[in-house]
């Protein structure tokens, strides 16, 4: 390999100045130097087969990650190459997942910013039609119609759901983790819960929409048939995470709680579900994020709403992720469809920003229940 | 204390919730009430709210005939969810519709269970909203290509791989045509638009297209795919060489194929698909209203189009009571009366049905009765 | 204010107790109801698939053969998401627990939290706006350089649509399911053994081999199928990436098919049969779904000494 010519390099003057206190220590510029190396000689790699920024960014980390290993092995030691090498392979992991959200994030700020109008953020899109986006392109004139009756869906699904399932899936958590262990019924939730986070989520939508059907006459759709179709979506998760967070509470401070003669319900309640509410909280944001993305499931039973609605039980409503996906794939008007591209795009803005603030919420509770003395 | 920044934290969210939700407006066009049409319909008031499931085709024409609609009545509302044309007919036939939208008409089978919700006439299809579809094409500085039913079987059978082959260039002398390979981009969802597509090729086509009629594309021919009529326009423009079917008000920037028709190339228009449309033929064994079309895909007829999609409206003979039917109604007649095919024109860029059809349709509209 | 709370009278103490245990036992019970309606629910309405004359299905053949592509698809998508997101996303974990300075561990956790924010439809639309494309000079030279492997077969798709995209794509999904529940995991693992282990002379990554880790095995296989679960069942991002098709071996050609996508790219349009077929897929994913836990389960049960309340 290359690096192997590159490496007495750095070594040789290390071996001039080493004395007894920096014996095995690289110096400060060894890294950078290899570094810088490797850019070099990725950037000449990568010419050979054609230019590209991509490949000369991947051979540049390659090689940097195993020069860098391999002057650490030779200078410091095996145990501190490897400690180097998977401290380069973390930091390379965490940019490599960056790499997908920025492009992301970018492309959805990039597309959704311009569509960000007062207009879009407090009107609905009742009384709009193809003609009027037409109209607008041809003179134009500023995109009309916007999101506000899919914001209010939204949020009033997603909250309904959350008060569904955020109690069920607690509770039945604390069921396995604290009253259940090795019995069967515990067994068998644990199994069937593990079933329940692989229904496809139209499977979920068609269940409740058939459940409803049931109870009130066929298609029955309204806000609280989705809310329950999201649900049966969200519960698994919420009962998953929050397993793994109870379970992971020290047996030491249910014990030193028992010792002190506190019921077994008070002690879950004030010692065991504070210890682990940060991860709670995490574990139900993420099962909120997960369900309020959704759009299978919210086609059948909530029906498809142009107006605003705010009562979840009754009528029809639209939400954000709907809202999206018809205004991509049956663009409002077909002969125009740079208008709803920009609405759809901007809804999606607006979604990612209220799971934001969802998740600030989320972190902010988890911050005033948790213990005050903790990590 | 721990409690009362709960309440804290609980109340601002709640403000902020409030401010949200203070402040949302149904008005985003900034009309007035009212103004969305004349209205002619105003003579007899009709209330109410009407459901409709169906289709995912007739949306934008939806949006408008709802907004055309609910702005010529007072108090009367439509909703449709575009679930697709099985969804709908599902729904319609359970009674969780008053009215279905349909890429295709109701076969025996459904016209028989039709008359559990319908009363003993059951249910009839109206045509309502005429699309043409467009074989577009992806090719730089070619424009206005002519291509008869074989060939394009051929392209989509993927038997033609370039462009330059001797079968295109044959038919379109004097057009400078690259060598480049064709991609063909096909719906991958099942669609009404493939169903018709495949139709018109294996009518008119011969044994270069062997496959089935049906809204899936034959599994057999691997190539690109895309999901809805905007997915397959949007892989066809960024793809160079790229050929697919879509509607033909989709289809943007894409160059259009003028199709053989007897002995002349039709382009693509709305007259002319509505020529084709209006030459159909009607299904025999029906309620007497009933307008279900079988288009003849191998029409001869010079200035006809033959590949349309015909999407209709499913309605039931009779309602359980006059508020229902005199709604229905009302709907029904504007749907398909000029003023609504226009606006489904403007917006949606479908073609109006003609006059003779119109007539026949309101005809049907008006037989619907109370059930007794 | 616990104080008080703590030492109230026995007597309300024991209701609460039954209270509390009651309403544990219930939630739990009414999960598996409605599990028990839904599988109810499915297995009603996908019987006439099971049960109809085979040449009435798609493809003609029965629902075996209609479906065994389309199983062998969804594995194909998920392994490819689940083995590209997993070591990914438990190094992000571990860099936000363990390597980066605590000022920014929290914002940048949030940041990776926001991944799990955005709608699927999202994802599929920028997986064949912005990533196909960027992938097709990739998947060229994967097929010039490691062609002969029949995963590299060309010839390659000009769109990259293709199911190494969806693949990656369902990795970008599962990544912050994954990285955020192991990382919750990583920060709870006792600060006394990471200290004892580097007070030993451990090098940083050691102590993490030897004290994180083995804390942490049994909640990052749950938050592996937790993200597993994801990949399996995610129907709108792949069915608008992947150019869909038969089954062929290529991850870089057009083609193959995954149960979710094809449950809601033929569903719309579904009527009777072919409605009852696609309940019976997702009937046959609820049971991949189920022996993929089950092994996850079983490999857990292995490392129960982990579990803090036993």
């Amino acid at each position: 390999m290359t690096n192997a010519t590159l490496t007495p390099v750095p070594a040789a003057p290390v071996a001039n100045r080493r004395n007894r206190l920096s014996k095995g220590r690289l110096p400060r510029w060894a890294i950078p130097v290899v570094g810088l190396s490797a850019l070099v000689l990725g950037a000449a790699g990568s010419t050979l087969g054609g230019f590209s920024i991509a490949s000369m960014l991947i051979y540049t980390a390659l090689l940097f990650v195993v020069g860098a290993t391999a002057v650490t092995v030779i200078v410091e030691g095996r145990r501190q190459g490897t400690n180097s090498f998977f401290t380069y392979l973390i930091h390379g992991c965490f940019i490599l997942a960056l790499i997908p959200l920025i492009s992301v994030l970018y492309t959805v700020l990039e597309r959704g910013l311009p569509g960000m109008t007062s207009n879009f953020l407090f009107t609905s899109m009742n009384g709009m039609t193809g003609a009027v986006d037409n109209q607008s392109v041809a003179d134009g004139t500023p995109v009309l119609g916007g999101a506000y009756h899919a914001v209010v869906g939204t949020l009033l699904i997603t909250a309904f759901s959350t008060i569904i399932s955020v109690p069920i899936g607690m509770l039945a958590a604390i069921y396995l983790v604290e009253y259940g262990q090795g019995k069967a019924l515990s067994r068998g939730i644990t199994f069937f819960v593990d079933v329940m986070t692989g229904i496809p989520s139209i499977v979920a939508g068609l269940f409740a929409g058939a459940l409803f059907g049931i109870l009130f006459g066929p298609s029955t759709r309204m806000g609280i048939v989705a809310a329950v179709a999201l649900s049966v979506l969200m519960i698994p998760t919420v009962v998953r995470s929050t397993e793994e967070m109870l379970k992971i509470v020290p047996n030491e401070l249910r014990e030193a709680s028992y010792a002190l003669g506190v019921r077994k319900w008070r002690t879950i309640a004030q010692v065991v579900i504070p210890t682990a509410i940060s991860g709670i909280a995490s574990g139900v944001t993420l099962a909120i994020a997960r369900v309020i993305g959704e759009t299978a499931p919210i086609l059948v039973t909530a029906g498809l709403a142009n107006n605003i609605n705010f009562n979840v039980f009754s009528n029809w409503m639209a939400t954000l992720p709907t809202f999206i996906y018809y205004q991509i794939l049956s663009p409002t008007s077909p002969t125009n469809i740079d208008p709803s591209a920009q609405r759809a795009w901007a809804a999606a803005l607006l979604l990612i920003i209220m799971v934001m603030v969802l998740n600030l919420g989320a972190r902010l509770i988890a911050r005033v229940f948790s213990p005050k003395t903790g990590r | 204390m721990k409690l009362s920044r709960t309440t804290q934290i609980a109340s601002v969210l709640s403000v902020a919730a409030l401010a949200l939700t203070a402040c949302g407006s149904d008005n985003p066009t900034g009309s007035t009430e009212g103004s969305g049409g004349s209205s002619q319909e105003s003579s007899k008031a009709v209330t109410g709210t009407l459901t409709g499931i169906g289709a995912s085709s007739q949306k934008a024409a939806m949006d408008a005939w709802k907004s055309g609609f609910e702005s010529t009545g007072e108090g009367a509302k439509v909703q449709y969810s575009p679930d697709g044309s099985g969804a709908g007919r599902k729904a319609f036939l359970a009674g969780g519709a008053q009215f279905a939208g349909s890429d295709a008409y109701l076969s025996d089978e459904e016209f028989e269970s039709s008359k559990d919700v319908c009363g003993p006439a059951g249910a009839f299809d109206i045509p309502a909203y005429v699309s043409p579809i467009a074989v577009a094409y992806n090719l730089e500085g070619v424009e206005g290509l002519k291509l008869d039913a074989k060939t394009i079987a051929a392209i989509f059978a993927l038997e033609v791989t370039t462009w330059n082959d001797p079968a295109i260039a044959d038919q379109n002398e004097g057009v400078d045509l690259p060598d480049t390979n064709i991609t063909v981009v096909h719906r991958n969802d099942e669609s009404g638009t493939t169903e018709n597509f495949t139709q018109y090729l294996s009518a008119t086509a011969g044994d270069t297209w062997t496959y089935e009629e049906s809204g899936d594309w034959p599994s057999d021919l691997q190539s690109e795919n895309a999901k809805g009529t905007a997915g397959v326009v949007s892989t066809t423009t960024s793809t160079p060489g790229a050929i697919t079917y879509a509607d033909a008000s989709a289809v943007g920037e894409l160059g259009t194929v003028a199709v053989k028709v007897g002995e002349d190339y039709t382009e693509l228009s709305a007259e002319a698909a509505a020529k084709a449309v209006e030459s159909a033929e009607p299904v025999t064994g029906r309620s007497d209203v009933d307008m279900a079309l079988e288009l003849k895909r191998d029409t001869t007829e010079s200035g006809a189009y033959p590949i349309s999609l015909v999407s209709y409206h499913i309605y039931c003979s009779s309602y359980p009571d006059q508020e229902t039917v005199d709604l229905v109604k009302a709907w029904g007649n504007y749907v398909v009366g000029a003023e609504g095919q226009q606006a489904a024109a403007d917006s949606a860029g479908s073609a109006p049905l003609s006059e003779p059809l119109m007539e026949q349709a309101h005809e049907a509209i008006d037989s619907i009765e109370v059930a007794s | 204010m616990t104080t008080n709370a703590l030492t109230s009278g026995p007597g309300s103490g024991r209701t609460g107790d039954r209270v509390f245990s009651t309403a544990a036992r219930s939630a739990g019970i009414l999960i598996l109801l409605t599990l028990f309606a839904v599988a109810l629910f499915l297995f009603v309405q996908a019987l006439p698939a099971f049960t109809a004359d085979p040449a009435d299905l798609s493809g003609g053949q029965g629902f075996f053969s209609y479906i065994w592509p389309i199983v062998i698809g969804t594995v194909i998508a998920a392994a490819i998401a689940i083995v590209l997101a997993t070591p990914v996303g438990l190094g992000v974990a571990l860099f936000i627990s363990h390597y980066a300075p605590r000022k920014l561990a929290a914002p940048l956790g949030y940041v990776i939290d926001l991944l799990a924010a955005i709608p699927s439809v999202i994802y599929g639309i920028w997986g064949y706006l912005v990533l196909a494309p960027v992938l097709v000079p990739g998947y060229e030279w994967l097929n010039q350089h490691l062609g002969f492997l029949p995963v590299f077969g060309g010839p390659v798709s000009q769109t990259g649509k293709t199911m190494l995209t969806a693949g990656v794509v369902l990795a970008v999904m599962v990544l912050p399911i994954i990285t955020s529940l192991s990382r919750e995991i990583f920060l709870q693992a006792p600060g006394l053994h990471e200290e004892a282990a580097l007070a030993l002379g451990a090098t940083r990554w050691e102590m993490i081999r030897m004290s994180v880790l083995p804390f942490a095995r049994a909640g990052i296989i749950s938050a592996v199928m937790l993200g597993l679960g994801r990949a399996l069942g995610e129907t709108m991002a792949v069915a608008l990436v992947l150019s869909t098709g038969t089954l062929i071996p290529s991850l870089i050609k057009s083609g193959n098919q995954t149960i979710a996508a094809e449950i809601a790219l033929n569903f719309p349009e579904a009527f009777g049969l072919r409605m009852s077929e696609l309940i019976a897929a997702g009937l046959v994913l609820f049971v991949i779904t189920l022996a993929v836990n089950m092994i996850a389960r079983w490999i857990i049960s292995r490392h129960q000494q982990f579990s803090g309340a036993n």
